[in-house]
């Protein structure tokens, strides 16, 4: 548990870096591409981009993630109905009970948490998921949410879905400005070019890149956040018949995908669940894991 | 040369000794708020308690017994001076309370009543955070336990007088299935 905390956030740390210096870079080669002698002011850009985006992910992350996906705040009756689990558990966990919210979703059962710190999370929760699982499975759900919450898995992710969102447009400007702008400018030195062809190779790369550190983050500590949690409420069958529920019953969700990875089970369903670019491990054998504890 | 050895080898002991010595406070300490948490839903257990005596009474006046009860044990809650005592004066009370739902079964105007149910409600979700904080309480004591018996964590304990903490037990009401009488 503690080595886990301590792990996050060192990797929160570590992560600020890589985005930071990700960003210098690309907007070095961008400077060279466009014009040389601008070098110096692209840094500068570089550097309060990265800065304001760190400033961002650790302070704001919560609410940017709450605006991206579209969450209020339950109704009364839904009050009532999460409040004692969330309460309970949180009282297990040995954190203070965090806030909820409801995303306004009839149809998918799923859940997320965010916030840098316990005592700055957020819990959101589909209103499809308050209607349709039990207590028991509601309790399976929320203490998985409630381990990410204890373990700093949220701010390590939530940072994650922030910077790795201002690196993906941060390339695709480039990019897109490429496209447009190709063929002009006759007079560029032969050395822009290669530093075109570095440029967009690293602007396309850079994407895949921050892709993967969000995928690499998540999976194990999918699997680690329902043993948690199973371990919390000292009933894996909870959970397991949760996602047994989920399994059968969602459908591929329209979610940002810079913040797919902080959900219960991915949204974006079609992409296939064993593949090196899933951000979450297959429910079949989370299940099964779940079971055999 | 020999002093920078000697003087390495103390700076290291310093801070190991530190290091043990903040852990050993910092897991007691933790041990003492997990307990802080069980005690807050015993306390609202037992200020619910008078209302809810009064609203069975309405009732069912002559159930004396199972009132009478009821108070002593909360009394007895109310009066406990040690972790243990409380406990399982707190569970005691649980038990007794228990009765009164089952009490309650037999009286339908009262399982109509606005006030019982909510009153019902609340201390059913009460019931189900004191075990979630009993449960809290008995893994904060396990981490501590595994330091203080373990080496090297054992050296440090044994020179700070930190001695093993004892677990909740599961009340023994618990364990028996509850006897209603008429």
């Amino acid at each position: 548990m503690e080595e886990q905390i301590a792990a996050n956030k060192r990797n929160s740390v570590i992560l600020v870096g890589i985005v930071s210096a990700a960003l210098v870079v690309l907007f070095y080669l961008f400077a060279q591409v466009y014009d040389p002698s601008l070098v110096f002011l692209f840094i500068i850009i570089a550097v309060i981009l990265s800065t304001l985006g760190t400033i961002a992910s650790y302070w704001y992350s919560d609410k940017i993630v709450l605006s991206i996906t579209k969450t209020r705040e339950p109704t009364p009756l839904e009050n009532e109905h999460l409040l004692n689990v969330v309460e309970g558990l949180a009282i297990a966990a040995g954190i203070p009970a965090p806030r909820f919210v409801v995303i306004n979703d009839e149809v998918n059962l799923n859940a997320f948490a965010t916030g840098r710190d316990p005592e700055h999370a957020v819990l959101a929760v589909t209103s499809a998921l308050l209607k349709t699982m039990n207590r028991e499975e509601l309790e399976g759900v929320v203490a998985h949410e409630m381990s990410h919450i204890e373990n700093y898995d949220i701010r390590f992710a939530s940072m994650v879905a922030v910077l790795v969102g201002i690196v993906v447009i941060a390339s695709q400007i480039f990019l897109r400005s490429m496209w447009f702008s190709g063929g002009g400018n006759r007079d560029r030195r032969d050395g822009n070019v290669i530093f075109l062809v570095i440029g967009i190779i690293l602007a396309i790369l850079a994407p895949i890149f921050t892709q993967l550190i969000q995928l690499a983050v998540s999976r194990q500590r999918e699997y680690l956040a329902d043993s948690s949690g199973a371990y919390l409420t000292r009933n894996p069958m909870g959970l397991a018949s949760a996602l047994e529920k989920i399994k059968d019953n969602n459908v591929n969700t329209k979610v940002n995908g810079a913040v797919s990875h902080l959900y219960f089970t991915n949204p974006l369903l079609f992409k296939n669940a064993n593949s090196l670019f899933a951000t979450h491990p297959p429910i079949d054998e989370r299940i099964k894991r779940l079971k055999e504890m | 040369m020999m002093e920078y050895n000697v003087l390495g080898i103390l700076l290291v002991l310093i801070l190991v000794f530190v290091y043990y010595f903040n852990r050993l406070n910092v897991l007691s300490n933790s041990i003492d708020n997990s307990w802080a948490q069980i005690d807050v839903q015993l306390k609202k257990r037992a200020d619910l308690v008078p209302n809810l005596v009064e609203t069975v009474k309405g009732y069912a006046a002559h159930e004396k017994s199972i009132f009478e009860a009821v108070s002593d044990a909360r009394a007895r809650m109310i009066g406990a001076k040690t972790i243990e005592e409380k406990d399982q004066a707190g569970n005691m009370l649980a038990g007794t309370l228990k009765s009164l739902f089952a009490i309650a079964e037999n009286y339908p105007e009262l399982k109509a009543n606005q006030n019982f149910l909510m009153l019902q409600e609340e201390l059913s979700g009460i019931e189900n955070k004191v075990a979630y904080a009993r449960q809290h309480y008995n893994d904060s004591v396990l981490v501590f336990n595994n330091l203080v018996t373990t080496l090297p964590g054992s050296i440090f304990a044994g020179i700070l007088g930190k001695k093993v903490r004892t677990y909740l037990e599961i009340a023994t009401t618990e364990r028996e299935p509850v006897k209603v009488q008429f």
